[in-house]
């Protein structure tokens, strides 16, 4: 076995993008069978289908391997073609041209590393041709390749080729893309594919392949400053071990880095690893799993780096926007934002500008529409570690996702945002006490504890049981409770539903703020809407638990500890929950706690249990004294 | 990094990913080549051990050869195996046709074994070089409460954000091996030192490029003895890897069929 067949540089992806017809599919089946890239059952394949179907041999039948794409005649979905030109690898991504599948080929596009944008010479650029090269913009395509398709239909003639040639630089243009090349082709034909065009004597430039062959190898990550986030902590045997991707830069046993949210730091003691040569240094790219000394323990989602290398830190952040929902984007919607490892509750602060299209100008606007491209700012409810998104890294960008954990946009970020003269300036400020500090002095973290159910299910009997319970095991906890609520702090408020919203809001709020220093709340609120429950959990983040205090409405009637559904049965009381009001079950609580069956006590020891298992950490984490 | 390390670090970032958010999680190991990758893959991600257990879909119709390596391997690589039934075949889809409908008998195993460990993520060892169908996967493929694959649905997936919708009756189909193409899978098994079932190599000018039941799999013309020689043979091949699979060739969308339906 000789040494250069085990060793290769990855493969190099390249993306295929351009408007639907303008000979994408034609020219992946081309290129792969003018270099020889095709299996033999392949070409057979082709030959047959294209004869069953009455055509002569069409090379885009190769791709659209699925029976529903050729009875359709469009690619439904990004395919990942390997792709071998001499010795280089490539992997080619072949992204659909029908306009309402954006996610697919975002899909496909994300990670090239350059482009072929495909354009019907004859038709010049499209709807899609803009959009697709829009897309390329924002992910970050460093590399350009304008095929300039069906020259055929032009008859190879090189002054009409190059007025078509020129509108599409100028689009190019607009969108700040350089393009490295336009290659006059015809896919069909194999003009200017793998080989050299006879009809077109006066190209001098390379062809598509030798094109290929010049786009540079992905570029090194690792002299970057270090970028390690966390991708989970184990337990192994007696030894906690830190698994991650590096993302940017490398790390060296010995080295000290800065955890993240802590913000305290640890030295790298050991690269631990399974049937490899052991290691003391590991670079971008690798994922690795590390050990810490002193043994911190850092959460899912930290970015590791070194003390002098800090990344932006705030709590606003502008950034572009590839919105993939059906449904328009507005001003005020939350989100996830995943960050490689890290997720953040955010909230759209503005919508800065939004891309019209037809011309790839921006525009003022109150919402950015299905598929379409924006820049907005994002408001997190903490501080956010970040890098600005840079063509060639793998950080930097973000994707919203929505509260079923459904990717919605993709979000390269921009940078820190400046407060716009007008909007409303709250600058809250950080404690320089960490939530780490305070969770390591108490032993546990704080959290917050959501009891919704009906009236008399037992919210507040078990809570202030768990409470107590709590207390014995020197757990900080404390107690909301409706009435009391509603008896102080919310005693302006009535029952109509932006009243119970705006106590929901109020009582989430009161605990996110015991829970910042490091308190466990267990909040025992009706709380009937799962619209307000859901702006409880945005609105507390992190460390938000809720609980379905269950028993079912014959059993709450008979309780009746307040003899409130006497009241509302004689109608003395409306708008109550259960009998004129609407109760919204909990579809996936994190706690169900049915409270029919068993005593206050055994519900209360479940409660508690579950409490303390979120927030007590795990021993050797407490500060040594 | 070569090309090598860059696939074995992605695919134990995916397995990490998984074992973080999919709870409970197992690894189909069908006893072949690149599931055997993915085992140790697995151990490669964690340090040495695998953390969830492996699942063997049992159709009882594999090589004799096969049982005994997983009976030896489940105890060397100190596997939790879990093992499942198939049905019989006159259970199955009767419009399919024969060899795919005596493969669909696995994908019905699957299903019931889906259910019994109340799986939120499965772990598949499928590549898109393999087959055009399976091409179009995403790396977390989620799966409906029927198994089924709706392939013109599928949520976008980039920068390594996988999709992982909780919701009552999906399940994750995770594919750690989806950018590996035939022969990284061998160039990996040799530079690692993986164990694999013999009948992968040449006796009498015969060896299985791809292991299924016996009754649909057969071998082709080769003298490769070697996990070296196989390599140099796959440089120069230009058939396709499954061309021995018989559920593959009967008409042109059996094997489509097959997947929609759940097949891996």
């Amino acid at each position: 076995m000789s040494n250069d067949i085990l060793r290769q540089d990855a493969a190099t992806p390249i993306v295929i993008v351009g408007h639907v017809d303008h000979g994408k599919s034609t020219l992946i089946g081309r290129l792969l069978h003018d270099t020889d890239n095709l299996p033999e059952g392949r070409v057979a394949q082709i030959i047959e289908s294209s004869r069953k179907r009455g055509l002569k041999v069409e090379w885009s039948f190769l791709l659209d391997s699925l029976q529903i794409e050729r009875d359709q005649g469009v690619t439904v979905d990004s395919t990942r073609i390997p792709f071998l030109l001499g010795n280089r690898q490539f992997v080619i991504v072949d992204a659909p041209g029908h306009r309402q599948f954006l996610r697919n080929m975002i899909t496909g596009a994300a990670d090239a590393e350059a482009a072929v944008l495909v354009v019907d010479a004859a038709e010049g650029a499209q709807e899609q041709t803009r959009r697709h090269a829009m897309l390329l913009r924002l992910i970050g395509i460093r590399h350009v390749i304008v095929l300039m398709n069906k020259v055929d239909l032009l008859d190879y003639d090189e002054q009409k080729i190059a007025a078509s040639e020129q509108s599409v630089a100028e689009l190019l243009k607009q969108l700040e893309i350089e393009p490295s090349l336009f290659i006059p082709a015809s896919a069909r034909e194999g003009d200017n594919i793998a080989s050299r065009s006879p009809q077109m004597a006066w190209y001098k430039g390379p062809t598509l392949t030798e094109a290929l062959a010049l786009v540079p190898s992905p570029a090194g990550r690792a002299d970057l400053p270090l970028r390690l986030p966390v991708q989970d902590v184990y337990r192994f045997d007696s030894k906690r071990v830190v698994a991650g991707r590096i993302e940017r830069g490398r790390i060296t046993v010995g080295d000290t880095l800065v955890i993240g949210t802590h913000g305290t730091t640890a030295r790298v003691a050991s690269i631990e690893s399974w049937h490899t040569a052991p290691q003391i240094s590991a670079v971008a790219g690798q994922s690795v799993a590390i050990t810490l000394e002193p043994d911190v323990i850092p959460d899912r989602g930290d970015l590791l780096h070194r003390p002098e290398e800090a990344p932006i830190r705030t709590a606003r952040i502008r950034s572009r926007l590839f919105w993939l929902r059906q449904e328009p984007l507005r001003v005020g919607e939350s989100f996830r934002l995943r960050l490689a490892t890290a997720e953040h509750q955010v909230t759209i602060a503005s919508i800065d500008s939004v891309v019209r299209l037809d011309d790839l100008t921006e525009h003022a606007s109150d919402h950015v529409p299905p598929e379409g491209f924006a820049e907005i700012t994002l408001a997190a409810s903490e501080s956010i570690l970040f890098d600005a998104f840079t063509p060639g890294t793998t950080d930097g960008r973000g994707v919203l996702v929505d509260r079923h954990q459904r990717i919605v946009g993709g979000a390269p970020l921009i940078g820190p945002a400046d407060i716009a003269s007008g909007t409303k300036a709250i600058h809250p400020t950080d404690s320089t006490v960490s939530l780490w500090d305070r969770a390591q002095a108490r032993g546990h973290r704080g959290g917050v504890f959501w009891m919704t159910g009906l009236p008399g299910a037992g919210k507040s009997t078990i809570a202030r049981a768990a409470e107590s319970r709590l207390f014995g095991q020197k757990i900080d906890v404390s107690v909301l409770d409706g009435d009391t609520l509603r008896a102080g702090l919310c005693a302006d408020l009535g029952f109509s539903e932006a009243d119970r919203t705006e106590n929901v809001r109020r009582a989430a709020a009161v605990a996110r703020i015991l829970a910042e220093t490091g308190q466990v709340v267990l909040v025992a609120l009706i709380s009937p809407r799962a619209a307000d429950r859901e702006l409880a959990r945005q609105v507390v983040g992190e460390g938000f638990h809720e609980i379905f205090v269950d028993a079912d409405q014959a059993t709450c009637e008979a309780r009746d500890p307040k003899g409130l559904y006497q009241a509302a049965r004689a109608g003395r009381i409306t708008g109550f929950t259960g009998i004129d009001a609407p109760y919204d079950t909990p579809a996936s609580p994190d706690l169900h706690l049915p409270t029919g069956t068993g005593s206050v006590g055994e519900v209360a020891d479940r409660l508690a249990a579950y409490v303390a298992d979120s927030v007590v950490l795990a021993e050797g984490t407490r500060r040594r004294s | 990094m070569d090309d090598l390390d860059q696939l074995e670090a992605q695919s134990i970032y995916i397995l990490r990913e998984a074992y973080r958010k999919l709870k409970p999680l197992a690894m189909l190991w069908s006893l072949g080549k690149d599931s055997n990758v993915m085992v140790w893959l697995a151990r490669k991600a964690f340090l040495g051990r695998v953390p969830f257990p492996v699942m063997h879909v049992d159709t009882g119709k594999k090589f004799p050869e096969m049982y005994r390596f997983r009976d030896e391997y489940t105890r060397k690589w100190e596997l939790e195996l879990l093992l499942g039934d198939c049905p019989p075949v006159e259970e199955i889809d009767p419009t399919l046709p024969p060899a795919a409908r005596s493969a669909a008998r696995k994908t019905a195993g699957l299903a019931t074994m889906i259910e019994k460990y109340k799986l939120e993520g499965v772990i598949a060892g499928i590549r898109r070089d393999e087959q055009a169908t399976r091409a179009k996967e995403r790396v977390f493929s989620p799966r409906g409460s029927s198994h089924k694959w709706d392939v013109r649905n599928q949520p976008p997936e980039f920068w390594d954000q996988y999709a992982t919708p909780h919701e009552e009756g999906v399940h994750i189909r995770v594919h750690p091996l989806l950018s590996w193409r035939e022969i990284d899978i061998w160039r990996y098994i040799e530079r690692e030192g993986i164990p694999l079932v013999d009948l992968y190599f040449s006796r009498n000018g015969k060896r299985y490029r791809s292991l299924g039941d016996q009754d649909i799999t057969s071998p082709i013309e080769s003298d490769a003895a070697t996990v070296a020689e196989v390599i140099a043979e796959l440089q120069t091949t230009r058939t396709s890897e499954r061309a021995g699979r018989a559920m593959d060739h009967e008409s042109e969308d059996a094997f489509e069929r097959l997947r929609v339906a759940g097949y891996l």
